[in-house]
């Protein structure tokens, strides 16, 4: 394999692993701040324990999203010095503020939090979590920006002595349609994968009927978020699919294995092509729909790949522009399907846990625990879909992903690296798995606390 | 001033808080194998950092992320030129990171006595490995016409290279020492302070020939203040430690890295990224490496904001943990 092919395939595993916790952190940091609140407001002991309870969780994740996020944020310079060099003028600038404005912001409440339970007043100490999760989110739109920036360029101009983008305009940057589109879609799907824990969780324990009086709580938070997610989900998807009809016509016709032009445009359910992915041989296809998804009216008119093709060989030059069209197409329907698929576990749990009811059969329980997963590989094929489906480009329109690898490192190097980061990924992956399960399995026993006001909460 | 100048300045002042801050980090993970000699000291001295090891360690990505922005072929050139090194200080990174939060969740001492490996060395490599990639930034690295990094792992490791990291890497050690005799009480508090004193007797040897060997390859007025100035306050803090007053010896040890790093700056200036191959042509200087007017002053507006908040907050945290921690205070059977 060629460097350019080990660097692509060392971005892609280590963010899609990046991103397996992330999503977790968003999701339950919200959670976290709400049963403290909860706590506060009532001074039911019962939210102190899930506080604390989910609070392990968060943190044994949290750790995690941190030491990988580090290499992400060096991985542009190691593997994609081209790239650094042709965007940095804009790309650096949200990453910068992200580090200025957010990471400390996130990394030093959630410090004061987890040590400042009995150092800090009860009204202070809430604020701290309060804090991480403003961080949090901060966090997310500065990387959603820079993201967005590659998907839709927008608020630059070329500078003709060095033929690279030059920032115009930081407002046009930080309000790109892709970006305002993004975050609302990413943080209710995190949202999702948080709620989707919690219920996971709780069904373990009141499976076996323990500390029932918290897990019943929980469950319904749990259940409720998910449902809350889901709407979220759908709706900023409904938005974020036309903004990128709009801005990458290319993806979209990729994610619907649309080859020629039409008006309406049918949605596909299943579809098989050509090897040579060019044309359609066989498919399933509900009428209008993808015409109403991709411009809100039944018979409008959706571009398809082909055309695509031709109009982007006339402006850019000769070429392939299409991405691979059955990891796109599949990626999108895997990511809606299972994301609904979580969904519909929300609608029935809280069906069946109405009114309080908890006697259940054994196998909602099992399917409630076995469920949680579904989320979050939502989340990893939606980003696989939407940096998938960018390419050949690695700034859209802009510059290629084929451009933009280091020169100067070899394939030898980027071997060496990508082997390091599977084994030490993979190696956290199985202990990280394995206290988030036995903590979980604990249940929010009472701690053992040192009697002393001045003495430390031993968090790690 | 010009905007570049003024950008250098910041990533200077991003690097020195970094070292400032993670440099006792790492420092009281290399001592940790040294004065933790039960289960209870170990946990004394992660304890010392519990807190704060992880807003200190977001300085670098700020620092990097900064040198992404303001001048992104200095930040090119170098994290793919010290492409194996930057690896494995990742690596190592990763490994103390997930160790401070793993270590005390297994039963077993096998289990433990892992993760404390990993924080030994996972402090070990990046406190060596930054002076070896910040020595051969001053001294330069051969760089192609596009600014191309064309040496291999080996070409970083040239005498003055590894002279840098011995340096930092003594350096972060005695100023962990002082942390840790800053922060506990009791019996490690004693052997830490002792401990301090012969490693700092090392650091001086090692840094003062570094800083002097840096002197006469790139004299300036300025960068002979700040050496010496550096050289003053690592002997006075050594002094101070000896008499016992660790506030003093901790503040004069943070001043010391602040100049230290402040004279390799200035021997820097007005480069960011000397080549060794066609110097003139071939150098990263602040004019051909910088991003736009624009996209500084954007920058500068967001610094000047920031940058006082997060000290006021970062701040009023070390108040916060401002107590020294002991034996006692850690519960009898958590680890």
């Amino acid at each position: 394999m060629s460097a350019l092919d080990l660097a692509r395939w060392q971005f892609g595993l280590t963010t899609v692993f990046h991103f397996l916790f992330v999503p977790l952190t968003i999701g339950m940091v919200i959670l976290v701040a709400l049963m403290q609140t909860a706590w506060y407001r009532t001074n039911n002991e019962k939210y102190l324990k899930l506080t604390k309870f989910f609070g392990k969780i968060f943190l044994i994740n949290f750790a995690m999203g941190v030491v990988t996020g580090i290499v992400q944020e060096f991985q542009f310079g190691m593997n994609w010095s081209e790239y650094s060099r042709f965007v940095g003028d804009i790309f650096g600038a949200p990453l910068a503020m992200e580090g200025l404005i957010a990471f400390f912001f996130e990394s030093t409440f959630i410090g004061l939090w987890i040590f400042g339970w009995k150092r800090l007043s009860k009204r202070i100490h809430l604020a701290t979590i309060w804090m991480t999760v403003v961080g949090v989110l901060l966090s997310a739109y500065f990387i959603l920006a820079a993201n967005a920036f590659m998907q839709h360029p927008v608020g630059y101009s070329i500078d003709h002595a060095s033929g690279r983008p030059k920032l115009t305009d930081i407002g046009a940057v930080l309000t790109n349609v892709i970006a305002l589109n993004q975050f609302p879609h990413t943080v209710t799907a995190s949202i999702m994968f948080a709620g989707a824990v919690m219920v996971s969780i709780s069904a373990y324990h009141l499976k076996r009927s323990q500390f029932v009086t918290e897990m019943r709580s929980s469950l319904r938070m749990g259940l409720w978020t998910l449902l809350v997610g889901l709407f979220g989900t759908l709706l900023s998807g409904d938005s974020l699919g036309i903004a990128m009809v709009n801005t990458q016509p290319m993806k979209m016709a990729a994610a619907e294995a649309l080859y020629n032009t039409s008006a309406p445009a049918s949605f596909s359910l299943f579809s098989w092509g050509t090897p040579d992915g060019s044309s359609e041989i066989f498919s399933i296809r509900i009428p209008n729909l993808l015409s109403f998804l991709s411009t809100h009216t039944w018979t409008g008119k959706v571009e398809g790949l082909n055309d695509l093709q031709a109009q982007y060989v006339a402006h850019y030059g000769p070429g392939n522009y299409m991405p691979i069209i059955w990891l796109t197409y599949w990626a999108f329907r895997w990511m809606i399907g299972l994301g609904a698929l979580s969904g519909l576990v929300a609608v029935v749990g809280l069906w069946l846990t109405r009114k309080g009811k908890l006697n259940l059969p054994k196998w909602t329980w099992t399917t409630a625990i076995w469920a949680a997963p579904l989320p979050v590989l939502a989340i990893s094929v939606g980003w696989l879909f939407t940096e998938m489906g960018r390419q050949p480009w690695i700034v859209f329109g802009l510059f290629k992903t084929s451009d933009a690898v280091s020169p100067n490192v070899s394939a030898f190097d980027v071997w060496v690296s990508l082997i390091s980061f599977v084994a030490i990924y993979g190696a956290l992956a199985v202990v990280e798995f394995k206290l988030l399960k036995k903590t979980a399995k604990l249940g929010p026993v009472a701690e053992e606390e040192p009697i002393e006001d001045d003495k430390l909460a031993v968090a790690y | 001033m010009q905007l570049n100048e003024i950008w250098f300045l910041i990533v200077g002042v991003l690097f020195i808080g970094y070292f400032i801050l993670d440099g006792f980090d790492f420092g009281v993970g290399i001592a940790l194998p040294f004065l933790g000699k039960d289960d209870t000291d170990r946990r004394v001295l992660i304890n010392a950092i519990g807190p704060v090891w992880d807003m200190n360690e977001t300085w670098v990505l700020v620092a990097g992320a900064s040198l992404f922005a303001a001048f992104p072929d200095w930040y090119a050139s170098l994290f793919a030129g010290f492409y194996l090194p930057l690896l494995l200080i990742l690596l190592a990174l990763i490994a103390r990171g997930v160790s401070f939060e793993y270590r005390g969740k297994g039963e077993t001492a096998r289990w433990r006595k892992t993760f404390d490996n990993m924080i030994f060395i996972g402090s070990v490599v990046p406190a060596l490995l930054w002076g070896v990639a910040f020595a051969n930034i001053v001294q330069g690295v051969p760089l192609d016409a596009k600014h191309n990094y064309t040496g291999d792992l080996f070409t970083l490791l040239n005498p003055y290279g590894l002279l840098g990291g011995l340096v930092t890497l003594s350096l972060f050690f005695t100023y962990g020492l002082v942390f840790i005799s800053l922060k506990t009480d009791g019996d490690i508090r004693g052997r830490a302070r002792a401990l301090a004193t012969k490693v700092g007797v090392v650091t001086v040897v090692l840094a003062a020939t570094f800083l002097l060997w840096t002197l006469f390859a790139h004299f300036t007025v300025f960068g002979l203040v700040l050496t010496l100035l550096a050289a003053v306050a690592l002997v006075a803090a050594l002094w101070f430690n000896l008499k016992g007053r660790e506030g003093i010896s901790f503040s004069l040890l943070v001043f010391t890295i602040a100049t230290a790093v402040g004279a390799l700056f200035t021997a820097l200036f007005p480069k960011v990224l000397p080549s060794t191959v066609d110097p003139a042509n071939n150098s990263l200087t602040i004019a051909n490496a910088s991003s736009s007017e624009y996209t500084l002053t954007v920058m500068t507006w967001v610094v000047v904001i920031a940058l006082p908040l997060v000290l006021t907050y970062q701040g009023w945290t070390y108040w916060v943990f401002k107590k020294r921690v002991t034996r006692d205070s850690i519960p009898a059977g958590s680890h």
